[in-house]
């Protein structure tokens, strides 16, 4: 592998929220990295503080959030000298970070293409808004980019369509359209918060092979964040795996689905739904997640884990190195050297190694 | 301005007249239901009568004297009036009382919306602040208490008081006169368009798209002009438009109050002294100012959100 330059750099990031049942910690000390060219993905339930770690990076956290400790460094090259810069977003003013970060360095998609495009006001112009505010580009300068873009994203009769607002417009192409948006001012990171969970399945497909396809013409990181194993298998170069705030476990993407160590990507990876699934039931993981209102002892997912060790209940697990990986990490006793040597499922193990045969 | 919405304005002014027209033909049908005649005088004989009846054509088929009504009052003939002011039109009776009406009720809606949409978008921008606070408690005085009071209570402090304003309408000195009933007026504007508008605002500022716009890294107040408020303001316009005909029959007592020689005096007026021709013309008229503003509401409906144009361009 050539020489990877990490542009994004979070640590011990803590998040959280003040509501009327008190403070509710949904980011726990999440640490993550995203080199440039590559795709991550944040994988986890509902609830277990994905999009709260993506809109921290953007800075477009709710009202009630406060980020209580941690670091988000981003890296950047200066437009105009070329020269290197390296910022915490974390402690940047909220005007630095309209200015410099949203938008132009990092743009985010977002789920829902139906509600996420401003309803009164013409495609077009909302593609040009952020060109003509950031870069002071003309008008007419701006049209043309905007055209260019619809073109790349996919869609026909690009300039018709500029004037069309987006009740106009299929699902489909409203994603589109939001994806055009987040490209507009050639950013280096995109996020996709769940692009695909709202549209067609027929869709899906399409618009990951979009972003794919732009990821690779723009050299752009793509983080994406999804609950769809699927996605994870199609686009990700490398997984973290969420839960209850913290990453537990990270890796490759064949690390991850071929050789996967936390119980609760055992659980995840059980639950996929596969055409070789001969049980009656498909297999969800028992229990719900932790209610991060109250303080967690322990490991968040021990409640839950059927392997749970004693230790589990008492101290959180720290993040183990897999031997043999420098990629791979794990949160989980499992890994420690005096744990009992604990395997994945047998019924796991054996869908592992149908995955393998099929290559995926 | 594009094709679909030249074509939707059409369909709309289209329908506006005629709901104008069947407004006239039920107007003018209960009148005719009316018992008696305008002739009530004891000393005219039958054959007076029928004749006076000839003479204003009142003998003819009532569909006749709609139509005859219809033709005359295209070409601003609304009749003479009988009691009022007797022999005199009822075009000019009735044109200068609306005149006078017509400026105090939209005076009162412009500022009453100015007013109101700023004190919706301060509060919802500082939610559940002092400001909000202030916000809500103006809106529930302005709601709860009838424009009528506010005048009493203007007069009464403005007026006899401190002398600061006339306490009686003056159309010499029309503006200053104007002030106290405008403001009386706008009241309940300023009540219900800011309470309406902090809820939209507050909808807005927790929509997807203002969460889009501002991963577009724009500064506050971008967002707010430009994508905030033009989505906000869709549903208030429409709730502008039944606050406008309340304004309009709130000035009848305001009017009384203040002593302007408005539309809502004439009415009243009318109705005590049975001058049928003017109350006709006084009802069509409020009919007609209805009809009207619905009509602007719709338009500018229209602009504003492209999804009500009718028009099917794709």
């Amino acid at each position: 592998m050539a020489e990877r330059e990490r542009i994004l750099k979070i640590r011990d990031l803590r998040i959280s929220f003040k509501t009327t049942n008190g403070q509710v910690n949904a980011i726990r000390g999440v640490d993550l990295d995203l080199y440039k060219g590559e795709t991550i993905v944040i994988v986890g339930e509902s609830g277990s503080g994905k999009s709260v770690t993506t809109k921290a990076i953007m800075g477009i956290l709710a009202n009630n959030a406060h980020i209580d400790s941690g670091s988000i460094d981003y890296v950047w090259y200066d437009e105009k000298t070329g020269e290197r810069q390296e910022r915490d977003i974390v402690q940047m003013t909220e005007k630095e970070m309209g200015q410099i970060i949203r938008g132009r360095k990092i743009a985010m998609v977002f789920q829902d293409p139906m509600t996420s495009l401003n309803p009164t006001m013409p495609i077009g112009k909302q593609i040009m808004e952020p060109m003509i505010y950031h870069y002071k580009n003309s008008k007419k300068e701006a049209y043309a980019k905007a055209v260019e873009l619809l073109q790349l994203v996919g869609i026909t009769d690009a300039e018709k369509r500029m004037k069309n607002y987006p009740h106009q417009l299929s699902g489909g192409m409203r994603q589109r359209i939001v994806i055009a948006i987040a490209l507009s001012c050639d950013p280096y990171v995109l996020i996709c918060d769940e692009p695909t969970t709202a549209l067609d399945v027929t869709i899906q497909a399409k618009i990951l092979e979009l972003i794919q396809d732009i990821q690779k013409k723009k050299d752009l990181s793509v983080i994406y964040i999804t609950h769809d194993l699927g996605v994870v298998a199609k686009v990700a170069d490398y997984v973290n795996v969420m839960y209850a705030g913290k990453i537990v476990e990270t890796g490759t993407i064949n690390e991850i689905f071929y050789d996967p160590r936390h119980p609760y990507t055992w659980g995840l990876l059980s639950s996929m739904p596969d055409l070789d699934t001969n049980e009656d039931e498909l297999y969800t993981i028992p229990g719900t997640p932790p209610n991060l209102a109250h303080p967690v002892a322990g490991d968040a997912f021990a409640p839950r884990n059927q392997f749970a060790l004693n230790v589990d209940y008492e101290i959180d697990p720290p993040m183990f190195d897999v031997p043999g990986s420098a990629t791979h990490k794990v949160a989980s006793w499992l890994m420690h050297e005096n744990a009992p040597n604990i395997q994945m499922p047998a019924s796991l193990k054996h869908r592992i190694e149908n995955m393998k045969k099929e290559g995926l | 301005m594009d094709k679909s919405m030249l074509k939707y304005i059409g369909k709309r002014l289209l329908i506006s007249t005629v709901t104008l027209f069947v407004i006239i033909l039920v107007l003018f049908l209960m009148l005719k239901l009316m018992p008696g005649t305008p002739f009530n005088d004891e000393k005219l004989s039958d054959s007076q009568k029928a004749l006076l009846m000839a003479k204003y054509g009142l003998d003819k088929p009532v569909l006749v004297q709609f139509f005859n009504y219809l033709k005359n009052m295209l070409t601003g003939d609304f009749g003479v009036s009988y009691v009022i002011n007797k022999n005199m039109e009822i075009s000019k009776l009735v044109g200068s009382a609306m005149v006078i009406s017509f400026k105090l009720g939209i005076a009162a809606t412009i500022l009453g919306a100015i007013v109101g949409i700023l004190l919706g978008v301060v509060a919802a921008l500082n939610k559940n602040s002092w400001l909000d606070s202030l916000a809500t408690g103006v809106s529930v005085l302005g709601v709860s208490i009838p424009s009528f009071v506010f005048a009493l209570i203007l007069v009464y402090f403005l007026g006899a008081k401190w002398h600061i304003l006339p306490t009686q309408y003056n159309s010499s000195n029309s503006f200053v006169s104007s002030i106290m009933p405008v403001i009386a007026l706008s009241m309940s504007v300023i009540a219900n368009v800011a309470r309406f508008t902090r809820t939209e605002m507050i909808q807005v500022l927790n929509s997807d798209y203002m969460t889009l716009a501002k991963s577009k890294g724009l500064d506050k107040r971008t967002l707010i002009m430009k994508h905030g408020l033009r989505n906000s303001l869709v549903p208030v316009i429409t709730i502008l438009g039944p606050i406008m005909v309340n304004i309009m029959t709130g000035t009848m007592v305001v009017e009384n109050i203040c002593g302007v020689p408005g539309l809502g005096k004439l009415l009243i007026q009318s109705i005590q002294q049975n001058d049928y021709n003017v109350t006709l013309a006084c009802s069509f008229l409020y009919a007609f100012m209805y009809v009207i503003i619905v009509l602007v509401i719709d338009v500018s409906y229209g602009i504003i959100d492209p999804r009500i144009r009718l028009g099917k361009d794709e």
